[in-house]
């Protein structure tokens, strides 16, 4: 008897799912708005950017990188990255093990404070950073008289890029260790382990891939970061411009060839991004699901 | 078995892992130096200002201009990403198709790019010499260095918000409820309506929220399309970058302040739309 209604239940709903899905002329007419707008709005404007760089030929183009001010900002960009993403991770991985393996109270406070560079606007960040440093600012006095430069100079680009990059790796950790919860990490210290043993051989193992994850997109922004490295620049050229100041400044010039070779490089950065971003989600999700199975089953 | 399970030698002594006190130093010291501190700067800056100083400075015509330019170009534009990022979701969560993987991937692109390549791409795109721009003149209608460039930046800066907080939505729904709508005798247009967008809903508000509150600070990839007419096409950011540069900080600390302000009361119907959303999921 049993058998049976199981039986008409599923040949019942097997007859039903034309109902709930979409008729082929709807899906393909869905499909193509889709790929319309994103069409529009994302892939012509990666493919104008190429076709400008490469507008008058491939001699020009790499004319366009063989420029002591290009070089300059290519290798500020790449000491931002280099001080802001290590410390980034520092602090990240801090936050989520005090977030994530401890009750205290303001915890949620915290986890909202650490997104609060994401709702800044970048140009309120870059100016916060004027207004403490800046020769009219609370500091700029005494560093003034110390002879010491942070605005418009390489460590204000360094402060602003670290405070817009602040919870590109924090908040990546943050729900895969809550998730993860503190089993492991008990059990490892029942078992004579101590702290940093049980951060290196219980934890990174864990979290590594969400680390990674992070990684991948405090890198991107710390090395796209326009509008904050904007205010506290100055744009000095070979001094403190990074590539994307670099690209106004070619771009404001009309060397529409030179900016569009720049922003190229700045191009392929965020179409790697995307590939790492794509091939790492995959593993941080299953990590994820792994957790969460373990939650249940415990 | 539950028995040995409970007296499981690693639960019944559930010693305090160690590294409290320093990561939640850590923690706190470098939110304070990087983030809060140099926030606060910024009221105390504005507290030296007299009221009514702030207050002309806030009221003036230019500055009204460029609120008005960037809290309706941004609605806009969210609204845009509403209607179209729910169809981008909807497509990618429930249809297969070639490339859909690479699609999915590519939605992130403008989280991806530096504001200032974008920027200098849709101007390339839009301008009278432009793929785009020179179809559309022909029509009567200019699009770069006008406020509907200000609209056409703030939508691709936009889109993934809403994309990305759609897609999980969409992906949880339960096909049984769909399922029963249809055996009720709704047809796909009353599910929809009736059904799926209710239960969707804490999502779509919560994308709507973050892209209209990044297009409100947005900066990069506007100034470029925008052409930066004052009364017209000038941006708030932007207005505050013109006042620093012109060294009237008063000035362009009491603007930010209104645009932090509007931030903050963002960041908090953001959170609240997220606790519904929890809260519904139960």
């Amino acid at each position: 008897m049993a058998g049976t209604v199981s039986i008409n239940l599923a040949s019942g709903s097997r007859a039903q799912a034309p109902a709930t899905r979409d008729a082929p002329i709807v899906r393909w007419t869905l499909i193509a708005i889709a790929l319309g707008f994103l069409a529009l709005f994302l892939v012509l404007p990666l493919v104008v950017i190429f076709a400008e760089a490469f507008r008058e030929g491939i001699g020009a183009y790499f004319a366009s990188f063989n420029d002591p001010d290009a070089l300059a900002a290519i290798k500020l960009t790449l000491l931002t990255a280099a001080i802001a993403v290590p410390v980034n991770v520092v602090f990240g991985v801090c936050a989520a093990w005090a977030i994530t393996k401890f009750k205290f109270p303001g915890r949620s406070l915290l986890v909202t404070l650490i997104d609060l560079p994401f709702a800044v606007s970048p140009v309120v960040a870059g100016l916060i950073f004027v207004l403490v440093f800046g020769l009219q600012g609370w500091l700029g006095p005494w560093l003034a008289e110390h002879d010491i430069k942070v605005i418009f100079a390489v460590p204000g680009i360094v402060l602003a890029t670290l405070f817009i990059t602040f919870p590109f790796v924090a908040r990546e950790l943050i729900p895969l260790m809550e998730e993860q919860g503190t089993e492991e990490e008990q059990a490892a210290m029942t078992l004579g382990a101590r702290g940093w043993t049980i951060f290196r051989r219980v934890t990174l193992p864990n979290i590594r891939w969400a680390l990674l994850y992070g990684v991948i997109l405090c890198n991107a922004r710390a090395m796209g970061e326009f509008g904050a490295v904007s205010v506290v620049s100055g744009h000095i050229r070979g001094e403190t411009n990074t590539l994307p100041l670099h690209v106004e400044i070619l771009y404001n010039e009309y060397s529409f060839v030179a900016a569009f070779a720049t922003a190229s490089l700045l191009a392929v950065l965020a179409i790697v991004t995307l590939v790492l971003k794509s091939l790492v989600e995959y593993r941080v999700r299953r990590q994820i699901a792994r957790a969460a199975i373990g939650e249940e089953s415990s | 078995m539950a028995t040995i399970a409970r007296s499981n030698p690693f639960k019944r002594r559930p010693g305090r892992i160690p590294g409290f006190g320093l990561t939640l130093g850590i923690t706190l010291s470098y939110l304070s130096l990087i983030v809060l501190i140099p926030l606060l700067g910024l009221f105390i800056k504005t507290a030296e200002l007299t009221w009514s100083e702030f207050w002309g400075t806030i009221t003036d015509a230019r500055v009204l201009a460029s609120f008005k330019l960037s809290l309706g170009g941004s609605l806009i534009a969210a609204l845009v990403n509403l209607v179209f990022g729910f169809i981008v979701a909807w497509v990618l969560v429930r249809y297969s198709f070639p490339g859909r993987k690479i699609v999915d991937a590519l939605v992130d692109l403008p989280f991806a790019m530096p504001t200032a390549v974008s920027g200098i791409a849709l101007t390339a795109l839009y301008a009278q010499n432009g793929w785009l721009g020179g179809p559309l003149e022909g029509v009567g209608i200019k699009a770069a260095f006008s406020r509907m460039g200000v609209i056409i930046a703030l939508i691709f800066i936009g889109l993934p918000f809403v994309v990305r907080t759609l897609q999980p939505a969409l992906a949880d729904l339960e096909a049984e409820i769909e399922e029963a709508a249809a055996s009720l005798g709704a047809n796909r247009i009353q599910t929809l309506r009736r059904v799926i967008i209710p239960a969707v809903l804490p999502a779509v508000l919560t994308g709507f929220a973050l892209a209209f509150a990044r297009a409100v600070g947005e900066y990069g990839s506007v100034v470029f399309i925008s052409g930066n007419m004052p009364m017209r096409t000038e941006i708030t950011p932007l207005l505050i970058i013109t006042k620093l540069e012109q060294f009237d900080y008063a000035g362009a600390t009491a603007i930010a302040v209104v645009l932090l302000v509007f931030s903050f009361i963002m960041l908090l119907s953001i959170n609240i739309l997220q606790l519904w959303s929890t809260a519904r999921s139960r």
